[in-house]
């Protein structure tokens, strides 16, 4: 398997507080790779980096064989990497159907229309007129991951999409990841729900204060293993 | 994670500094020299004093509201404008006797700065700054309008008022030369005193974090206002001094918001934003250029705005900022500093 | 109706404060930030406007098609080469370097044209009215003045509300960050805002330039006008900017009626009383 991303000995700061110290993370073409890991492990902190809105080294990450880390963050996205940031972060003052076309912005031309984001998530296409801040959180969710489709991205980090969600929601968001994967697109999903995670990913990396402590399938992991790289005790 | 805490480690608190007792003595010696000025030094070495007293004032007073309290006013030249005409109004009109008429022109500049301060307040930020220099504004207007203070065109202090001052010409101009100095000397030794006291070290929590302090207790509007009161006071009778010098004030002057405020905020934007020492450095730049550049013209504010916005973008803490970082000295220590021993 | 006609006029006028203040606006709605400079800028594109009408000989209205465009560039870089770089949590930098910057223009405006007063002629126009009855009339200028106004905040709302750009705008107004993930360039978008602000005042200039005389020195009034309309107005609204111009040009009018001296006064009165009344304006839209 080509890899899609790579990054190599990643560090990442806020200000003088060092959050990351020297990930390596591999993402294959196509793959489903999941980065579990408790509050302030530096899980947001590493998808931040990938697009760009964190400094990192130039070398430090590659897409497609091509140095990234010091790109912008509009020129990862227009690469083919799309965040679904963490807390949703819906344009308050755009429409739904505004805050998905909030995705055309960086260019990419592809398959992911409003149409087909309207067939993923039917609900979105009754309020696409209503403020953003009007939906329920399981619709803000979709609509956050529609508009990151929007920018039809090759791959796509989610960054706790079920955080604050009832589990039926849930369960809904997470019912239209694979018909995403089929189509090609790479994910990369942090999660808390370790067990969520698991469930989706091929392969799964655990962070502890900023270093990567497990990675591998989740199959040939064991609840120890991944006990201890969790808490570290 | 121990179940213990750890000993707390031996401190001091330190309040001062070893650079801070070379600039106490520094200080004393300079104020000896100032002192005994009117001995030796001619009339114009006076002038030039009081008026870099005056200025250094204003700067620390601006300096307080802007760099510490985070209140950027463009509106000082208000409080100097009513104590400008405060002095008038209270030696000519009411007969007040000048010195006297000094002190209360500080206190109608007080007065007025309460109604100021409650519609100002309601603006944040950038709008409370050009909310300030409208109110300045409106004060203009309105002594504009006012005949007995000589309306549009302003007026002269009659000889009678300036005689009160002093009998002869050398004997004013000693008095107007200990006002200015004890009032820009003063001026600065009570910012330092209220930086260093239990207020200031509100103020400088202000300054960092405006979230924060009100989350452990500063009570920022209070404190705000207290210190909006304290600058006007000051401004309005360091505006009574500068009139009672100049002998003629009239509202486009008086109300000038370069004079009074532009060129202060360069001087503290120059010399260092937020620390005592800057307004120092930073009129020693003022009056170094101006003595330079004198015949230049309008380049001369040119000069002084591009280097204001310069150091803004550069070195936000001004020069004063570079130096302290790059040898750690501080005359004027207001911070406590935990030293481990 | 001496009183009618001035109020009238009065009302029609503050399309030109509307105009001043929609470029305040339209800055500190995308960015937060409050150009101290606004009104200096104003100046220096009526000063822009007159060198263009005595080099090329373009009538004031017609040199627009020079001066928009110049000031449009002259934003995109003033925004790219200055004031992106003062932008971010500290509310000093953009504060004092549009300060500095208010001064440095104003200044330069006096080494180049002197202090002499300045004004552009629009000849008969300026005067010319329609009677509507015998005793009422309104000028054809401020007419122009106001529909001008109404237009352009028109053209700015679809601009802002029904395109891409516009939808950018409130995008990075809303959370600058998020809106880079998708693919926004801030500093453009910025610089693209502060380009669009300096085409809009540069109508207002003109306007401006041709209705009254100015010098080096009339930035800052022009940009407490524009401060006051947008305050009136309520942060954030440009139809709100109208209303907070008309309420400055009919307060200045009615001030002007009562006593000569007391048309600027009447202005900065009637805005604080606004202050007073109704702290965030007439038509809140936006948290400062």
């Amino acid at each position: 398997m080509t890899a899609l991303l790579a990054t190599a000995g990643l560090t990442a700061f806020y200000g003088d507080f060092q959050a990351l110290f020297g990930i390596d993370l591999v993402v294959g073409e196509g793959e489903a790779v999941a980065v579990i890991g408790a509050n302030g492990a530096g899980k947001s902190t590493l998808l931040r980096t990938i697009c760009g809105l964190l400094p990192a080294d130039a070398d430090r990450i590659r897409y497609r064989g091509a140095n990234i880390g010091s790109l912008p963050p509009a020129d990862i996205v227009a690469r083919g990497i799309a965040l679904v940031p963490e807390g949703r972060k819906l344009f308050p003052s755009l429409s739904v159907e505004e805050n998905l076309l909030m995705g055309e912005q960086c260019g990419r031309k592809g398959s992911w229309q409003l149409d087909r984001v309207y067939a993923l998530f039917p609900i979105l296409r009754e309020r696409r007129r209503l403020p953003s801040v009007s939906l329920s959180g399981g619709q803000q969710q979709m609509a956050a991951i529609g508009r990151a489709l929007m920018t039809n991205p090759e791959l796509l980090l989610c960054d706790e999409i079920s955080l604050g969600l009832a589990p039926i929601v849930i369960r809904d968001v997470y019912a239209a990841l694979p018909g995403i994967r089929a189509e090609g697109t790479a994910l990369v999903i942090v999660e808390q729900d370790i067990n969520r995670a698991l469930g989706l990913a091929d392969r799964v990396y655990c962070l502890q204060e900023g270093r990567v402590t497990l990675e591998g399938r989740p199959a040939s992991l064991t609840r120890e293993q991944i006990k201890l790289a969790y808490f570290g005790v | 994670m121990s179940a213990t805490a750890a000993p707390l480690p031996a401190f001091r608190i330190e309040r001062s500094t070893r650079t801070s007792w070379i600039g106490l003595a520094v200080a004393a010696v300079a104020i000896v020299v100032l002192i005994s000025l009117p001995w030796w030094g001619g009339e114009d070495d006076l002038r030039l004093i009081v008026e870099i007293c005056y200025t250094i004032a204003l700067a620390q007073l601006w300096n307080l509201l802007a760099g510490y309290a985070g209140l950027v006013s463009v509106g000082q030249q208000a409080f100097v404008g009513i104590g400008g005409y405060a002095l008038f109004g209270l030696t000519i009109i009411a007969g007040v006797p000048p010195i006297p008429a000094v002190a209360l022109a500080g206190a109608v500049a007080a007065i007025l700065a309460v109604p100021t301060a409650l519609i100002v307040f309601r603006l944040r930020g950038a709008y409370f700054a050009i909310g300030t220099w409208v109110v300045a504004e409106v004060f203009s207007e309105v002594t504009g309008l006012l005949p007995d203070l000589g309306a549009g065109t302003g007026m002269s202090l009659p000889v009678a008022v300036s005689r009160a001052v002093g009998e002869t010409r050398f004997e004013r101009e000693t008095v107007l030369y200990y006002m200015g100095l004890v009032l820009g000397i003063g001026t600065v030794a009570a910012v330092f005193a209220w930086l260093r006291s239990r207020q200031g070290l509100a103020l400088t929590a202000i300054r960092d974090s405006e979230t924060a302090a009100g989350s452990i207790g500063v009570n920022n509007d209070r404190t705000k206002y207290a210190v909006y009161l304290l600058a006007a006071l000051v401004t309005g009778m360091l505006g009574a001094v500068i009139y009672l010098e100049k002998l003629r004030i009239s509202p486009d002057a008086a109300f000038d918001v370069i004079d009074w405020t532009a060129d202060v905020i360069f001087i503290v934007v120059i010399g260092g934003i937020g620390s005592i020492e800057g307004p120092f450095i930073g009129a020693l730049v003022f009056f170094g250029l101006r003595y330079f550049l004198a015949d230049y013209g309008a380049w001369y504010m040119i000069l002084l705005g591009a280097v204001a916005v310069v150091i803004m973008l550069l070195a936000r803490r001004g020069l004063w900022g570079l130096l302290a970082d790059r040898y750690d000295i501080h005359f004027f220590p207001v911070r406590r500093r935990v030293r481990l021993e | 109706m001496d009183w009618v006609n001035a109020v009238l006029q009065g009302a029609l006028v503050g399309g030109l404060y509307a105009l001043f203040a929609a470029g305040l606006s339209l800055m500190f709605g995308v960015m937060r930030l409050v150009n101290i400079a606004h009104g200096d800028l104003i100046v220096l594109a009526a000063y822009l406007g007159l060198v263009t009408v005595d080099t090329l000989g373009l009538g004031p209205f017609t040199s627009l098609v020079v001066v928009v465009p110049a000031m449009f560039v002259l934003g995109y870089i003033l925004q790219r080469g200055l004031l992106n770089f003062t932008l971010g949590t500290d509310i000093l930098p953009p504060l004092l370097v549009t300060f500095g910057l208010s001064i440095v223009i104003e200044n330069a405006l006096l080494e180049g044209f002197s202090a002499d007063e300045q004004k552009l002629q629009a000849g008969s126009f300026e005067t010319a009215s329609i009677h509507l009855t015998d005793q009422l009339a309104i000028g054809w200028f401020p007419l122009v003045i106001f529909v001008t106004a109404v237009a352009v905040i028109v053209l700015l709302e679809l601009l802002i509300y029904r395109t891409a750009v516009g939808r950018a705008f409130r995008a990075t107004s809303d959370d600058a960050d998020t809106a880079r993930l998708y693919g926004v360039r801030n500093r453009h978008v910025y610089s693209l805002a502060t380009a669009l602000a300096l085409a809009v005042i540069s109508i207002a200039a003109i306007f401006l330039a041709v209705r009254v005389n100015f010098d080096p020195a009339s930035g800052p009034a022009r940009l407490l006008y524009a401060f006051e309309a947008v305050i009136i107005g309520g942060l954030g609204s440009l139809w709100g900017t109208l209303a907070g111009g008309v309420v400055l040009g009919v307060a200045q009018a009615i001030g002007a009626q009562l006593n000569p001296g007391w048309e600027q006064l009447a202005g900065h009165v009637a805005f604080l009383i606004v202050l007073i009344v109704r702290p965030r304006g007439l038509f809140p839209k936006l948290a400062d």
